[in-house]
């Protein structure tokens, strides 16, 4: 792989339709996404902003379900892209911890991050996610300690995820100046990727991640691309360009 | 300085459970990393204020001189007629400062903000009785307050957004998902981890991620510990049944904690029927609900196929949640309490029966509680004792009442009256 930071897509199953949304991700994957973070529609979304509210909001009216997220999972996979699902606890327990993991390796998925479920509650995703040999990935904070910091890191497998920020989803003007130093608080004591997430919206913003850390997660900016959209395909063609905006970014590094 | 992780906490949940934070499989943290910080903060503080003689008298110091505490029990003695004779003893939690149960918690919770040197409190509120409380203390304390409340709430109750502005709280209403309590409880976890540096989340039920479950029982338990002394002097004897209204259960845990360890004394929690079980449209998790995750904690909630949260429905505000408190899950597996529903019309009517017999106009919230205790009464017969949590008062619901008995001339409960007249004279 070349010597650059990855880029993440986060986009929620369902807005404005299940196929449109499945399209869109897609469509980030052709304008240079590398990972796509599928998000599962989910009614308490305590973690996000108004912007992902707003697109899941719809999702989660129109009854959308885990069985079309996993073929969202197939339909990123299909495109060369790795997918990796993004789920408040609650709908995977419903579904089923173990059928859930299965049912998502069978699909191709890689793994799940899981923004409500730190690793002092996760014991029976850790063994199910084992079982079924895919990538957990939990959050860090600003605010977590040394302590946790260690034990998060080390629950993990695939990457940790950063949150940049105190703060729910949403773009911001600057990324936060806290990230810098929690990568460097992960660089020390885990040796898996760290990807930061929550603010970024601009290819300039992308460049400046990728300065220090291994992957750039984008998820409001992309939902509001497509709750900006005329129609589904103007939708899917402002995705896609926002995402080769993002990738020239995140071979930048600034 | 690094906070001691949570595992390390010697915090006993109660009911022999030694688990922090968890009441068998219910309980815990389902939360976001970035808020462990603070619930640990909080967790800890409230150990140590706990163990602090001088935070235990400061607190007691406002329950009495501020709050009015301790609050009377008194005998509905004709009301005890709708109740088959049984003798019906009211909680007068409605007496408190600021009209209902949720002060109790509130002067602890903000006593714990100024301990752990922050200026701002937020909180959730869906009949506003929790707002109200919150911006009470706020004002006392000289903290400034921010309430989340869902617009269909302000709404049905906007005399208490009036007074919450009154008190000097700032009032954002939600209008997000189903613009209800649990709306406004999302809300006010998004401001938090926003604000976590200077504001705490003063919590209003006995619901969220631990250490919120115990420490707000613990505050709430003052209603128990003082009623049971009062009906044992009084009567002599404990009471039959303890009875009280649950949305999220503070007020329940808070008089049912006393009598736990008294396997002789039934505890009872009505939740709220709304249009009926059978119609969907309702708030009764514990009795139609399944385990799951929301807000925090696992306990039972109303939810889909697909885990989502299901709306919830009822005449009252304050019971309109669609999850509860994870220590009442437990209670209700272990069958240490059972949970009934009680429709909006059943509570309607013991609310203008209670008005009528007692000139104590309840909440409809607590008229639950009541309609669920002229039942009992009628199945216990005239030699029980049942102690009923009246845990708030009605002020806040003379809108809502006054809309729903002009939908009817004369009144189910006007013609109950109406019948038993000559053999009261």
């Amino acid at each position: 792989m070349e010597n650059r930071a990855a880029l993440i897509s986060y986009l929620p199953v369902g807005y404005p339709t299940v196929e449109a949304s499945i399209e869109a991700m897609v469509a980030t994957a052709g304008g240079g996404v590398d990972v796509v973070e599928i998000g599962v529609p989910y009614s308490d979304p305590g973690m996000d902003g108004p912007t992902i509210q707003q697109a899941v909001d719809v999702a989660v009216r129109a009854g959308v379900g885990m069985r079309d997220v996993l073929r969202a999972v197939e339909g990123v996979a299909e495109s060369g892209a790795v997918p990796v699902v993004m789920s408040y606890w609650n709908p995977i327990e419903r579904y089923g911890v173990d059928r859930f993991a299965r049912d998502l390796a069978a699909a191709g998925g890689a793994g799940a991050i899981t923004p409500d479920l730190i690793p002092d509650e996760a014991s029976e995703w850790i063994a199910a996610a084992d079982r079924a040999d895919l990538d957990r990935v939990f959050l860090v904070a600003p605010s977590s300690t040394d302590v946790r910091l260690a034990m998060t890191a080390s629950a993990c497998r695939g990457f940790v995820y950063a949150a940049s920020t105190m703060g729910v989803t949403g773009a911001r003007a600057e990324v936060s100046s806290v990230a810098p130093a929690l990568v460097a608080r992960v660089r020390a004591i885990s040796g898996l990727p760290v990807a930061v997430g929550l603010g970024v919206s601009t290819g300039a913003q992308a460049a400046e991640v990728a300065g220090y850390a291994d992957a750039v997660i984008v998820g409001s900016a992309f939902v509001r691309a497509l709750l900006d959209g005329r129609d589904p395909a103007a939708g899917a063609r402002a995705v896609q360009s926002l995402a080769a905006e993002l990738a020239v970014g995140v071979r930048q590094r600034s | 300085m690094s906070a001691p992780s949570r595992t390390d906490n010697g915090v006993d949940a109660g009911n022999g459970v030694e688990v922090p934070g968890r009441f068998g499989p219910y309980g815990g943290r389902y939360v976001p990393e970035a808020l462990v910080a603070a619930l640990d903060e909080l967790d800890e503080a409230y150990r140590s204020a706990r163990a602090d003689l001088g935070f235990r008298e400061a607190l007691w110091a406002l329950q009495r001189d501020y709050s009015g505490r301790p609050t009377p029990v008194t005998e509905a003695k004709r009301l005890s007629q709708y109740a088959g004779g049984a003798r019906i003893l009211l909680k007068r939690e409605d007496l408190n400062h600021t009209g209902s149960h949720k002060i109790n918690n509130v002067l602890g919770q903000s006593l714990l903000t100024q301990r752990i040197g922050k200026s701002r409190v937020i909180a959730e509120t869906g009949a506003g009785q929790h707002g109200v409380a919150t911006a009470t203390a706020a004002a006392l304390m000289g903290l400034s307050c921010t309430v989340y409340m869902g617009e269909e709430d302000t709404r049905r109750q906007a005399l208490n957004v009036a007074r919450m502005r009154l008190l000097g709280a700032e009032v954002i209403p939600v209008t997000t998902g189903s613009r209800t309590l649990k709306d406004a409880i999302n809300e006010a976890f998004r401001d938090w981890v926003t604000n976590v540096e200077t504001t705490n989340y003063v919590f209003g039920t006995v619901a969220g991620p631990h250490p919120f479950p115990t420490m707000v029982r613990d505050f709430q338990r003052v209603i128990g510990d003082e009623a049971r002394e009062q009906v044992l002097e009084r009567f002599g004897r404990l009471p039959d049944a303890v009875v009280a209204c649950v949305g999220g259960g503070s007020n329940a845990i808070g008089i049912f904690t006393a009598f736990l360890g008294d396997d002789e004394v039934r505890l009872l929690g009505l939740e709220a029927g709304g249009d009926g079980i059978e119609t969907g449209r309702h708030a009764a998790t514990l009795t139609s609900g399944l385990p799951g995750v929301l807000h925090g904690a696992r306990s039972y909630l109303l939810q889909d196929e697909n885990g989502q949260t299901i709306e919830s429905h009822s005449i009252s505000a304050g019971l309109d949640y669609p999850g509860v408190g994870p220590e009442h899950a437990y209670l209700r597996d272990t069958a240490r309490a059972s949970y009934l529903p009680v429709t909006d019309a059943e509570a309607m009517k013991a609310f203008e029966l209670l008005s009528r017999t007692e000139g104590i106009i309840p909440a409809i919230e607590s008229a639950h509680a009541l309609a669920g205790a002229l039942v009992l009464g009628r199945e216990l017969g005239p030699d029980a004792l049942i102690l009923v949590n009246l845990s708030g008062r009605g002020d806040k619901d003379v809108a809502t009442a006054s809309e729903y008995f002009d939908l009817a001339e004369q009144t189910e409960a006007e013609r109950d009256l109406a019948e038993r007249a000559p053999e009261e004279q």
